[in-house]
């Protein structure tokens, strides 16, 4: 089979899933119950985690931010694809974000990444200048119109690359404390072993970055594999408690895990948001 | 030998150590304050006397302006992602050019250091501790000095270098006023008071800067001579003591 990336491959899953979506989940064509064709609940305003974004009027903001996170080979993007389609089909308007996706920074980005020129400091700044061009330029526009924002990662991934690196967790916490509060933040939990086939399926090794090789922990990928993945896993544990992640079982399948997205992103959209969301 | 003391210290950004052999000497101030030719003139003196002494300057970098260009042409960049642009470029010559030689024992000047992103950021209305936090993985200087100059003396010297004032330099992006001169003006007077905060709450040496400049750098070189006892010079270093 010919390597595809995650994209390609997800935008593929999304068409070919989302007749078996309806029919697994039974429901009807059309986007389905009548309660999903009324707007979402009335909500104004967005808050940042603790830094003011010069220039920028959250309160005005109407529109829905929902993070998507987990580590690689989670899911995300294929879960993203697929939450896209369904909200799409109810009737919103979804602006779809990443890392590394914005029209400043990302050409640079990547010719640093292949270069491995960067310190470990340097690089989580760089990242945050990513992140901020999309908060600004793409994110909050998007808000303003009223659109649902699906971030396909968030600060949280950046964070915790950050940490593993060497950064304290209060730098990188306070570096990206200009970040809007999302809605609700979905974790994709994954196990190791899992994580290490769909690495195996996806790029036919296990992958350098996401070994964490830069690290320099171990000079055996394998072992350096579940090390890294490890030292993220410790990193995610706390950010899901403080910043009240929604965690859902990502080792089954597709539809499986898609099911539970859904219906707890139904649950934001009907207004029975928990405090602990925000 | 490296120092066992010589580890990184985790609270701050990830590279700060604890300790460190050498001396940090920073020069803040405005644009055509002078601080660039007393940097100069301090480095002749420290190599002359044989210290082993090093250079940096805070200019933007290739990487960065290019950024700032596009980013300007297509009018992308906000206080926010400028003040991270700008924190990326110093943490780059900061793993390379500044703390690699203090581990190593050197003296360090560095004309523009952290402040200048302080005065800048804030003075473009980003949150003065969340800029704080960005430069918290750098060291403090072992001295800090602040050309203070008034706004107008050093836009003549501008002038006189005949190089043009550019666009962010004139903080046109704040819309202060449309004409670049009067603009620029303006934003160096925000510039200026930030400074001049920083100079109490930092302990900056302060030198007022319109004097000759051979009496300034009597000022520089008598304000170093403490930091230089017992440190040692060029020969102890290469040849052991």
């Amino acid at each position: 089979m010919a390597l595809r990336g995650p994209r390609e491959l997800a935008a593929s899953a999304a068409g070919s899933l989302q007749k078996g979506v309806q029919r697994a989940l039974r429901i009807p064509r059309g986007g389905g119950r009548a309660r999903s064709t009324r707007p979402p609940t009335e909500k104004l305003g967005f808050s940042t985690y603790g830094t003011r974004l010069p220039g920028a009027n959250l309160e005005s903001l109407r529109g829905h931010l929902i993070v998507i996170e987990g580590p690689d080979g989670s899911g995300r993007t294929t879960e993203c694809a697929l939450l896209k389609e369904h909200l799409e089909v109810q009737g919103h308007a979804v602006l779809e974000t990443g890392l590394r996706r914005s029209n400043l920074v990302s050409e640079q980005i990547d010719q640093a990444k292949q270069g491995h020129v960067l310190g470990a400091t340097t690089m989580a700044l760089f990242y945050a200048v990513d992140f901020a061009d999309q908060l600004e330029n793409k994110i909050v526009p998007a808000l303003s119109a009223g659109s649902i924002v699906l971030a396909d990662r968030y600060i949280f991934t950046l964070m915790a690359r950050a940490i593993v690196r060497g950064a304290s967790r209060q730098w990188a916490q306070k570096l990206h404390a200009f970040a809007l509060r999302p809605d609700m933040t979905i974790f994709l939990e994954t196990r190791p072993e899992i994580l290490m086939h769909r690495s195996f399926g996806r790029y036919g090794s296990l992958d350098y970055w996401e070994s964490g090789m830069d690290l320099g922990i171990s000079r055996d990928r394998f072992e350096s594999f579940f090390r890294y993945q490890a030292l993220l896993k410790t990193e995610f544990d706390w950010m899901a408690r403080s910043y009240g992640f929604v965690k859902i079982n990502a080792n089954r399948s597709p539809l499986e895990v898609h099911r539970d997205v859904r219906a707890s992103v139904q649950g934001l959209l009907d207004g029975n948001r928990l405090e602990s969301f925000r | 030998m490296p120092d066992p003391r010589d580890r990184l210290d985790r609270s701050a950004g990830g590279s700060r150590p604890v300790s460190y052999p050498g001396r940090l000497i920073v020069f803040e101030g405005l644009d055509g304050s002078g601080k660039s030719t007393q940097a100069h003139l301090l480095l002749k003196w420290l190599t002359a006397r044989g210290y082993r002494a090093f250079f940096t300057e805070w200019n933007s970098s290739e990487l960065v302006s290019e950024i700032i260009r596009r980013g300007k042409k297509k009018n992308l960049l906000t206080p926010s992602t400028f003040s991270l642009l700008h924190a990326t470029d110093f943490a780059d010559r900061y793993e390379r050019h500044i703390l690699p030689p203090l581990r190593a024992g050197y003296i360090v000047i560095c004309d523009r250091y952290i402040y200048t992103a302080y005065a800048r950021d804030v003075a473009r209305g980003c949150d003065p501790e969340w800029v704080r936090n960005l430069y918290a993985f750098a060291v403090p200087p072992d001295k800090t000095f602040y050309f203070r100059v008034p706004v107008e003396t050093a836009h003549r010297r501008k002038e006189a270098s005949r190089l043009k004032i550019k666009y962010y330099e004139a903080g046109m992006d704040m819309h202060l006023s449309d004409d670049v001169t009067e603009s620029y003006l303006r934003f160096q007077g925000l510039l200026k008071r930030q400074y001049d905060q920083l100079a109490r709450s930092e302990g900056y040496h302060v030198i007022e800067a319109e004097q000759q400049i051979e009496h300034l750098q009597r000022e520089v070189r008598s304000a170093i001579r403490p930091l230089l006892g017992g440190f040692p010079k060029e020969e102890v270093l290469m040849h052991g003591a």
